[in-house]
């Protein structure tokens, strides 16, 4: 048994990640703004020191999920959460006596723009990521990994790729708001390779990531199913997984990224509400290749995903019908 | 208009220009030398030197000299090939005086001065152990010139893009003579960059801008490039020119080397011309050759030398104890290809039967008479034995007798598929220099304008005027006359001489010449009639271009039907019919193509024509990958007959056989079944590594996936004028590595799994495509299916792309592919693409070009646009 602390327990991942540990028979604690559900938590945010320090007080690891995700919000609110509440969990931790350190970090911090086909964990690099998030997850990358210390607080970066799975409110979420509204359009042929994390290996990874060698420490790793597809036949997979009707509009590629561009001005400059309908970090994500030399990442780790795609897939779709059986009387 | 060369010593390059060049700082050196003449005292060079990086002792050392307008720079990647862990080799490549960062004197420097400074400096150098000399453009000239000098250190010369010679009467090519016009000559090499710019404009393929700015580095300015000027100068191209004396020893002193030569030519250099290497080979006719075909002159850069010029000094063991060469296999008792014709001079009997417009028919005794009356009158146009001839003749009886009258001569026959289209026919038999075309109008009207040879034959008839157009030598009626009344006595050619250069499909890279002995020529006749049974009782029909030339070696009838040999989708089944009543034909060969309109076009058969077919005893399917279900098809057809494929390549024409029979019990598996070896051939698999390359020593392991190799009396003797990949192919003494990929059952069958450049490898392993497409092609919808890889090797992805009966472009829909995705269980399949139509080669038009298929889903699955 580990004394853990989970951050960021409230979405989908970090939950499971919580419920994993715990039916593993971990202490876990988790640290978020609301309640978790399945620990012990201590709510608030990890921008604040002092929550934090309660929060890391007698653990022996920490998995930290806890970001500022999404699109919208200026940089210094990514800051605060992504950089500086990693900062505070970092310094609590070493002050805390904390072994291991487990940073959930995301491919997109070395991610430039172009097509990554085959790629290896390049070097986070929070001048020329795109957008807030990645930038600043960049930062917070590179800060984890520098407080690696042999001697010490031993720390390793996972970059899980696009995680999914049901209850998801990124990838299914999305997906499913547009197809409904019809607004869900194909980027240029749709043939772009797209590699994702169904939740289970995402979780199965990081727990693999606490116990591993301690050579895997001091490194980033991206994490994925290892089953890259069109993203067109991902669209079709969710859609059809969740009953609802698959994409047919096509939009060129180079069309929907000056889109993006624009709107992503608008809703920067406007008090426009929500998020803008398209992004260009989002059209970008959707009309180039992305998918990873998994090699490294399952030898260090130690882990393979157990869940492929097709079976995730199921997944989602028993999941989706228990939850319309439930809500439709 | 002068400029003046401003005195400057020598000095090193900047640091950033030798990191960006990735070259060692330690390897730059500037050197003192004593001058030789009275005045200065010494002059200094500046030269790249890997002595100090050496970690063990060399064998020798290669000494570099670089030519106009380049420098030291040019040898870079030499330099740092040579100082391996391995064998290492000191690598000295100098920067000759007023050039790179060596010395501006602003004196003149001929050719001898030239190759007097360079032995003045390895003086002072001291090179070590025996010295191999590497030269480029007229660095080559220079560096022979030192290599005459020093016989006692010499033990070999590289020669790359150069000339010895220059014959006043010849005219210099007409990008020098330009640049050599006295009032043009400073304005072009010195006052502007003109020359320069020119040399790195050619580079093939172009010059990445950091590489461009190593080579202008030291020629920035004016005074800086007072030595190109110098050197343009000093190209003794006239008799009275002061370096023609030099000139005349260097190319004297070259014809007498006999030490290891290599060779390596840009063929794309508008300079250094096709017939300066042909001057080169005359004088070391003992010389390695390797063309790099789509090299242009700056043929260092544009291709590995540095690895290839490493490969040959190892293989040639220079600098070390000269080895014995792995002997040959012993061979079979020799028959040249042609012998049935001569003993059967007398024979009234039918030998060859063309159908069609223009039909012929020809005895044996006809086509013997005619065989030696154009040996002869190929003689007496001053054809020699060892001279080529390019054939450029659809099959029948004009290109058979004079094939055999080559052959009898001793001419060596070169035959290119008119299937690689103009171009690729043009660079095919460029490359292979033929003296002497012998082809049909069209043929000759290409030969002509394209400058494939000096002299022209014509075989068939000309319209008029045409011959006095294209300077046609003679008719081939004309040459036969001749001969009639030439009486001298004609020796046979020596067995182990060269007999014919075959081209490649060239489906894979340009088409490569396949150089035969008729030795080698006899075997392929051998194996053909042990593995057949074919000989005088078996009237042959070929519609199918190899074979129709066998007939007469083997002593059958031959029959070729009425169809466009080039186009073999033309045979149809009346036609087919027609050519085996006209010899009661025992034996049909055809290639898949030809087979399947054959089938198509049965209904046209009249009882007569299903009469004649049913006394096939035999049928051969031959030149491509045939489906089972065409062979049942065929067999329909031919209903007495035995259906039979072979399987080979230009570079050994029968490897393995299997009969419809043996193919339908072996049922399927992972990739197409080819058979057991034919006689006197043994196959064996070298094993994949987990990288995908064959590294495995040749074994004979059921289930094991290799390279596929061949070992038999009818395998080529080499690629001609393809050093390297004739090195890399012939690596296990006695095998030929066919570039396939395949394994051994537990029978003994050989299943062919596809090409080595075709493998993919992922994650999980190796995958080869032809089994797994064979499945694709077995989904419901799919008309054919390539299987390519998309990434880095190592973690490559699996793509499947698929001709569809009902589906558009792009992404397959959902049931499709998870229809092929099922099929090809348990390997991961990334993407299921459909495409239009799946690009083939253009001589059988059946093999998937899955080279260029791999490129375009590599860009279509990164969200680029692309066209297949």
């Amino acid at each position: 048994m580990t004394r853990v602390l989970v951050t960021g327990a409230s979405g989908m991942f970090g939950r499971a990640v919580a419920a994993r540990l715990v039916a593993d028979g971990h202490d876990v604690r988790t640290l978020q703004r609301g309640p978790s559900g399945v620990a012990a938590d201590v709510r608030g945010s990890v921008a604040d020191p002092a929550t934090v320090a309660e929060a890391v007080r007698d653990r022996e690891a920490v998995i930290h999920l806890a970001a500022k995700a999404g699109i919208v919000g200026s940089y210094d609110e990514y800051e605060d959460v992504n950089v500086r509440g990693t900062a505070n969990l970092l310094a609590a931790a070493r002050e805390a006596g904390v072994a291991r350190f487990v940073h959930v970090s995301s491919p997109s911090v070395a991610h430039l723009g172009t097509s990554l086909a085959g790629a290896g964990a390049g070097a986070a690099d929070p001048d020329r990521a795109r957008g807030n998030y990645a930038r600043t997850k960049a930062a917070a990358e590179l800060l984890a990994l520098a407080a690696d210390d042999a001697d010490g607080l031993r720390v390793i970066a996972v970059r899980p790729h696009v995680v999914w799975g049901p209850g998801d409110t990124q990838l299914v979420g999305r997906v499913l708001e547009r197809a409904r509204k019809g607004r869900l359009p194909v980027l240029g042929d749709g043939a772009a390779l797209i590699d994702t994390t169904y939740v289970d290996n995402a979780v199965d990874a990081l727990v693999a990531a606490l116990v591993a060698d301690e050579a895997a420490y001091g490194h980033a790793y991206v994490v994925t199913n290892g089953e890259p597809r069109p993203v067109l036949e991902l669209l079709r997979g969710i859609c059809a997984a969740c009953g609802v009707p698959a994409p047919r509009r096509h939009v060129p590629a180079a069309v929907a990224r000056s889109v993006g561009g624009v709107l992503d001005t608008a809703w920067a400059r406007l008090p426009l509400p929500g998020e803008p309908p398209l992004t260009r970090f989002a059209a970008e994500q959707l009309s180039t290749a992305h998918w990873f030399d998994q090699r490294r990442t399952r030898e260090a780790l130690g882990w393979s995903p157990v869940v492929s795609l097709d079976e995730g897939l199921e997944r989602l779709a028993s999941w989706t019908a228990a939850e319309r059986a439930r809500t439709v009387p | 208009m002068t400029v003046r060369t401003i005195p400057t010593v020598a000095s090193s390059p900047p640091q950033a220009l030798l990191d960006a060049g990735g070259i060692d700082a330690r390897w730059s050196r500037v050197v003192e030398v004593p001058a030789g003449g009275p005045g200065t005292t010494t002059r200094s060079w500046h030269l790249l030197d890997n002595a100090a990086t050496l970690t063990g002792e060399p064998v020798g050392t290669l000494l570099c000299v670089h030519g106009n307008p380049t420098w030291s720079y040019l040898w870079r990647r030499l330099v740092a090939a040579g100082a391996r862990e391995d064998r290492p080799w000191r690598v000295v490549a100098v920067d000759q005086l007023e050039m790179g960062f060596s010395e501006r004197t602003g004196d003149t420097h001929r050719l001898a001065d030239r190759v007097r400074d360079l032995g003045a400096l390895t003086d002072v150098l001291g090179l070590t152990g025996p010295v191999v000399t590497v030269g480029h453009d007229w660095g080559g000239l220079i560096s022979l010139g030192w290599a005459i000098d020093h016989p006692d250190q010499l033990a070999g010369v590289v020669l790359t893009n150069t000339a010895v010679h220059q014959p006043v009467d010849e005219r210099v090519p007409p990008v020098l003579r330009l640049a050599m016009a006295p009032a043009v000559r400073p304005l072009g090499t010195v006052t502007t960059s003109a020359f320069l710019e020119t040399t790195l404009a050619i580079a093939h393929p172009r010059l990445d801008p950091l590489t461009a700015d190593g080579f202008r580095a030291p020629y920035r300015s004016a005074d800086r490039r007072g030595g190109i000027g110098g050197f343009v100068a000093d190209i003794p191209a006239t008799h009275d020119h002061p370096s023609r004396p030099e000139l005349e020893r260097i190319a004297d002193g070259a014809s007498r080397l006999d030490v290891p030569a290599l060779l390596l030519w840009g063929p794309r250099d508008p300079v250094f011309t096709a017939r300066y290497l042909r001057d080169l080979r005359e004088r070391l006719p003992h010389a390695d050759v390797h063309r790099f075909e789509g090299a242009g002159h700056l043929v260092v850069e544009d291709r590995d030398v540095a690895g290839g010029v490493l490969r040959w000094l190892d293989a040639r063991d220079v600098g070390g104890s000269p080895g014995e060469r792995t002997p040959a296999p012993a061979d079979a008792p020799y028959r040249p290809l042609g012998a049935a014709l001569d003993e059967r001079s007398d024979d009234e009997g039918t030998a060859i039967v063309e159908l069609g417009a223009g039909a012929r028919r020809a005895s044996w005794r006809t086509l013997a008479a005619r065989t030696d009356e154009l040996a002869r009158g190929l003689a007496a146009y001053e054809v020699k034995a060892g001279d080529r001839v390019a054939l450029l003749v659809p099959p029948g009886v004009d290109l058979t007798s004079i094939l055999y009258a080559c052959l009898r001569l001793g001419a060596v026959v070169v035959v290119a598929d008119a299937g690689l289209g103009v171009q690729g026919l043009t660079r095919a038999v460029r490359a292979a220099e033929p003296k002497v075309v012998i082809g049909i109008e069209r043929a000759l009207v290409a030969a002509r304008w394209l400058r494939w040879a000096p002299t022209l034959i014509s075989a068939g008839p000309l319209r008029p005027g045409v011959r006095r157009a294209l300077g046609v030598a003679a008719s081939l009626d004309e040459v036969a006359a001749l001969g009639r009344s030439w009486e001298e006595e004609l020796p046979w050619p020596a067995p182990d001489e060269d007999a014919a250069i075959l081209f490649t499909s060239g489906s894979t890279g340009p088409a490569k010449g396949v150089a035969y002995t008729h030795r080698r020529l006899g075997a392929i006749r051998d194996v053909v009639a042990a593995t057949y049974g074919i000989g005088p009782g078996s009237p042959l029909v070929a519609a199918f271009a190899p074979f129709v030339l066998l007939g007469p070696a083997l002593g059958a009838t031959s029959a070729s039907p009425d169809m466009d040999v080039t186009a073999p989708g033309t045979l149809t089944a009346t036609a087919l019919a027609e050519a085996v009543r006209a010899i009661d034909g025992a034996v049909v060969f055809a290639s898949p193509a030809a087979l399947a309109n054959a089938v198509r076009t049965a209904d046209d058969l009249a009882d007569a024509d299903r009469a004649a077919l049913g006394g096939v005893r035999l049928f051969l399917s031959a030149g491509a990958p045939v489906q089972p279900d065409l062979l049942e098809a065929a067999v329909a057809l031919m209903p007495a007959a035995d259906a039979h494929t072979p399987y080979g390549m230009t570079e050994s024409l029968l490897v393995t056989d299997v009969s419809l029979d043996e193919l339908r019990a072996a049922g399927a598996g992972n990739g197409v079944c080819v058979g057991r070896p034919v006689a006197g051939a043994r196959i064996a698999i070298s094993a994949l590594a987990a990288d995908g390359a064959a590294t495995g020593e040749p074994a004979t392991t059921p289930g094991a996936t290799g390279e596929v190799l061949v070992s038999a009396p009818h395998v080529k003797e080499r690629y001609d004028g393809l050093w390297l990949t004739q090195d890399a192919s012939a690596r296990d003494a006695g095998w030929h590595r066919t570039g396939d990929v395949g394994h051994l059952d537990a029978d003994g069958r050989l299943w062919i799994e596809g090409r080595l450049a075709h493998v993919l490898v992922t994650d999980a392993g190796v995958v080869t495509p032809v089994g797994l497409e064979l499945r694709a092609r077995a989904v419901h919808g799919v008309r054919a299916a390539a299987v390519v890889g998309v990434g880095p090797r190592g973690t490559q992805q699996v793509v499947v792309v698929v001709e569809s009966e009902s589906q558009a472009p792009l992404v397959a829909d959902a049931v499709l592919a998870a229809n092929v995705r099922e099929a090809l269980e348990p390997v991961s399949v990334a993407a299921v693409l459909v495409a239009t139509r799946l690009p083939t080669d253009v001589r059988h038009n059946s093999k998937v070009d899955r080279i260029r298929v791999a490129a375009w889903a590599e860009k279509v699955l990164a969200g680029e646009r692309a066209r297949l």
